[in-house]
Parts: structure tokens; sequence; C-alpha cells
């Protein structure tokens, strides 16, 4: 009963091992993952785990407060940023090692050749809240 | 409405059901879609009945679902002997249906659902709203849970510590969504005490309740913690106090010692302090040996120490926890904690800051990093 966010990055992950761009397979490749994305989410929804899952643009803006009265300033979209988010997946397990199961099973989604990417995927526990009993 | 009177017929519902010949999942469902009708129509036209209207629509409900079913014909035999619908059987298989809904070859989140579902008659949506999972999520897991049990005998004899954890997870998830989970773990824990006679049953009960009687101090209005020392006393709840206490000592009064009514004897003597420095902390450090000899668990070991530290001071303490293996969660809280009362306050705010870092939720981590600010400041005068 914990939360886990599977994170998938454009950018700032270590290289995956079959580290092709996507606009380099075949179509039937890409349809082949799409399906394998799919599947994934439908089955963690059959075992009661599913919480969430969302694709993010590649492209976003930068904006913050800049004192009362003013518009929020903006900035960005900037191309060197080193961490770029893709896309998320959140799971609701019994335990750690079966978050670790399932990140490793998203990670060998096909790509290239019909091959698993051997993606790196980032696993980060929710901070839950406070337990009743504590001393 | 009275939704308690509702939720607290429902393991009874279902248990007659069964003993009518219904499979526990198709008769879980059937008193779930009851449940949810009765939520829809009691409230403009209360049954005088109750209960027999619950097993009534119930009953509909299942031999709807089953004649719509494909094995229509075998169980047409079964509606063939439906007995007459009259006075429920007085047989109560609110017992029978804790063991199965704790069953061991369940995962604890199905359990926990499965529980709250079956015996505590919440829906599948307040069951979602209180873990934050998507009601579909939920509706699965719940049904899985009750194909994994599909093979158990109703009748089988179960075990009372397997339900024990459940109620108690049930208990320390905290207050995540809208309904009160606390609350119904009390009421889920005193039904059961009422089931059956067992010290640690009792235990468990004394336990919640002495710990939901600080329940309103626990937290400051802006949501941050307050610590057992520093939370108003008066606020206390004196009547769940001293029905935890009552209940303890019949427990213990039996001789048959278990963790929970261990615990539980530690929340009472928190309990019975009427300040922190009256606290009786050599008792408590007694509780926390036989809480070790009982569980060997190394968290029991670090609370151990805490306890130590304020029996025969930080030294003693911090000699304790220097057996323990520092990944232990919230051993770096309770060096920094021990640092800071032996007046190392450097070391006590370098802790602090790393324990916040490492802290499994919010409100501890915004604690934590408070006392680092907190002694930093003080440093930096």
């Amino acid at each position: 009963m914990a939360k886990y966010l599977l994170l998938k990055h454009y950018r700032g992950a270590p290289a995956a091992v079959n580290d092709v761009p996507m606009d380099q397979w075949t179509p039937e490749e890409i349809s082949a993952h799409v399906q394998y994305m799919n599947d994934f989410a439908a089955r963690l929804e059959k075992t009661g785990e599913f919480v969430d899952g969302q694709a993010l643009a590649p492209e976003g803006t930068f904006v913050r407060y800049d004192g009362e009265g003013r518009p929020p300033v903006t900035d960005g979209p900037f191309a060197e940023t080193k961490d770029l988010i893709a896309g998320w997946m959140v799971i609701d397990v019994d335990s750690y090692e079966r978050a670790l199961e399932l990140a490793g099973e998203l990670s060998a989604a096909p790509g290239a050749g019909g091959k698993p990417i051997h993606e790196w995927l980032e696993l980060r526990p929710f901070l839950t809240a406070p337990p009743t009993i504590t001393e | 409405m009275d939704e308690a009177l509702l939720r607290s017929l429902t393991p009874s519902v279902l248990g007659i059901l069964v003993r009518r010949g219904a499979d526990f999942a198709a008769a879980e469902d059937a008193v779930q879609d009851a449940l949810i009708e009765a939520l829809r129509v009691w409230p403009a036209n209360p049954p005088r009945d109750p209960k027999g209207w619950l097993v009534t629509a119930a009953w509909r409900k299942f031999l709807d679902t089953t004649r719509a079913d494909a094995a229509r014909r075998r169980r047409e035999e079964l509606v063939d002997e439906e007995p007459a619908p009259g006075p429920a059987p007085a047989a109560d298989d609110t017992l029978q249906l804790y063991f199965l809904c704790a069953h061991p070859s369940l995962t604890p989140s199905s359990a926990v659902a499965l529980t709250l579902r079956a015996v505590g008659g919440l829906t599948t949506r307040q069951i979602a709203h209180a873990y934050l999972v998507p009601e579909a999520t939920m509706a699965q897991r719940i049904s899985r849970a009750k194909r994994t049990i599909s093979g158990v005998r109703f009748d089988q004899p179960g075990d009372v510590a397997t339900v024990l954890r459940v109620l108690y997870l049930v208990f320390n998830e905290g207050y995540s969504g809208n309904v009160d989970l606390a609350a119904e773990a009390i009421r889920l824990t005193r039904q059961l005490a009422a089931a059956i006679d067992h010290p640690e049953v009792a235990g468990l009960l004394a336990l919640m309740l002495l710990h939901h009687a600080r329940r309103a101090t626990r937290t400051a209005p802006d949501g941050s913690l307050v610590p057992l020392a520093e939370q108003d006393r008066s606020r206390w709840d004196t009547t769940s106090i001293a029905e935890g206490v009552d209940i303890l000592q019949a427990a213990l009064a039996r001789d048959r010692l278990g963790e929970f009514q261990a615990q539980a004897a530690i929340a009472a003597l928190h309990a019975d302090a009427p300040t922190a420095e009256e606290t009786d902390w050599v008792q408590i450090v007694e509780w926390y040996d036989e809480l070790t000899r009982l569980t060997d668990s190394p968290v029991v070991r670090l609370n151990r120490a805490v306890a130590l530290g304020e029996a025969d001071g930080p030294r003693a303490g911090l000699a304790a926890l220097a057996a323990l293996d520092d990944a232990l969660p919230r051993h770096t809280a309770v060096a920094a904690y021990l640092h800071e009362r032996d007046g190392n306050l450097a070391t006590a705010a370098r802790l602090y800051a790393e324990a916040a870092r490492k802290a499994p939720n919010l409100a501890e981590r915004n604690h934590l990093t408070r006392q680092a600010a907190r002694l930093n400041a003080r440093r930096g005068r």
C-alpha cells in the first residue's frame, strides 16, 4: 500500500541499451510499442494497482511571480535543460519489490527491431500521510 | 439516515446469503448493491426492519444476477430451494467473514480493501477515496481478492493474528481521504471483540482507543505535527482513554501477553501522565523490553532507545542507539533528538536536516526541517 511514480525521461536518464530515436523505428515497431504500453496499463488496472498515467509534451514554459500587479514572467523553453520528463505512471502496490518488478516490465517495452528498449525509468516513492501510531 | 446501522448490518446480511447457498463472491456483490440501494432509498423511506430489508434486497440482487448468468440451469435448482423469507438465522457469521477477508493468501492491500467492503459495509467508491486510487482500480482489487479466496471454505477456522494485522493497517494508515479510517478500524475491532474473546483483540482495541484519544492534539491547525511532549493534554479524550485502560486491564489480567497489549500498555502510561515530565519512563522501558521479547523488531528497539534516553538520560539512549542499524527508518531523527538533549546542538541540527531528507511523509519532513532551523537559528545568535 504505497504509491510510486515511474518517471520516463526525454533527457536526463542514462542512455538505454536499445537507444534508437523513435522516428527511426518502423511504423509497425511504433504500433507494437504503443500496444505494449496500453496493455501494461490495462493489466495494472486489472490487478488493482493502477492510479494514473500521463504523457507530457516535450516543450514547456518556465513561469515565475514578478511582483505585485505585474504579470508573471515567462521564459524558455530551454533547449539545454538537462532533465526533461516525458511522462509518468503512478502505481499503488504492496511493496517496493513489486514496484521494481513493474518498472522493469515497463522498461522492457519493445523499440527498434522489436527488441526491448531497456530504457532507464526513475522510481520515486510518494511521501505519505503520517502514521497514527508512532511511539 | 443511520449509515452506521446500515454498515453494522453488512456482515450478518452477507452471512445469511452465504448460508442460503450463495457463493461468497456473488453474495458480496449482491450485498454491496443492496447497500448502495439502501443509501439511495432509505433517506426518504426508512424501513421498519432494516436487516430484513437488506436481506430481501440483497437476495433479490443475487437472484437477478445468477438468473442472468450463463450457468442458469444449475443455479435455478438453487433458487428452487430458496428458503421462505423470514426471520434471519441466529447464527452469526461475522467472525468467519473477518477470517475470510484477512485470509493469508491475500496481499495486505487486498485484505484491507475486502475487509472494508465485506465486513465494514463501505462502498467501493468510499474505499477508493480513502486510499486515493481510482474507483475502477479499487473495484478490480476487490474482485481479484475474491477470486484469490474463491476456493477457501467459509466455515474454515482462521487466524486471529492475520485479522488483527489487517485492522492495525487500516487504523495506522491515518486520515488521508474523506473516510475516517481510524474510526472505522475502531468500529471493526470493537465488532470483532464482540464476536471473539481474545486478549490480543482487546489489546488492539485498547491501543486504538488510547491513540485515538490524542488525535485532536496530534496536529496543529496548520497541519504540522505536535510531538507527544508538547500536546495539550487537557484536550485528550478522557472517555476514550478510560475505556482503553479498562479494556487493557481486563486483557492483561488474563496473563496471555501479546504485542498489542504491550503496545497499549505503553500508550496507557503516556495517557496516564498529567504532564510530559511526569511520564513513567522507567515502566515504559520495561514494556519495550517485553515488546522486544515478543516481536524482536528493530523498530521496537529504536523506540526503546528513545524511552531509555528519557529514563536514564540521553547518553544511555545514544548508547542503545549505537547498537542498531543506522539504516532503520527514523534512526537519524532519534539520533538528532538525543544529541540535542545531550547539548550537542551542532550535531543535532545536522542530523535533523539529514533526517528530514529521509522522512517518509511530508508532515514529518516539515517537522524535522523546523527542528533543524530552530537549532540553527539559536546557534546563529
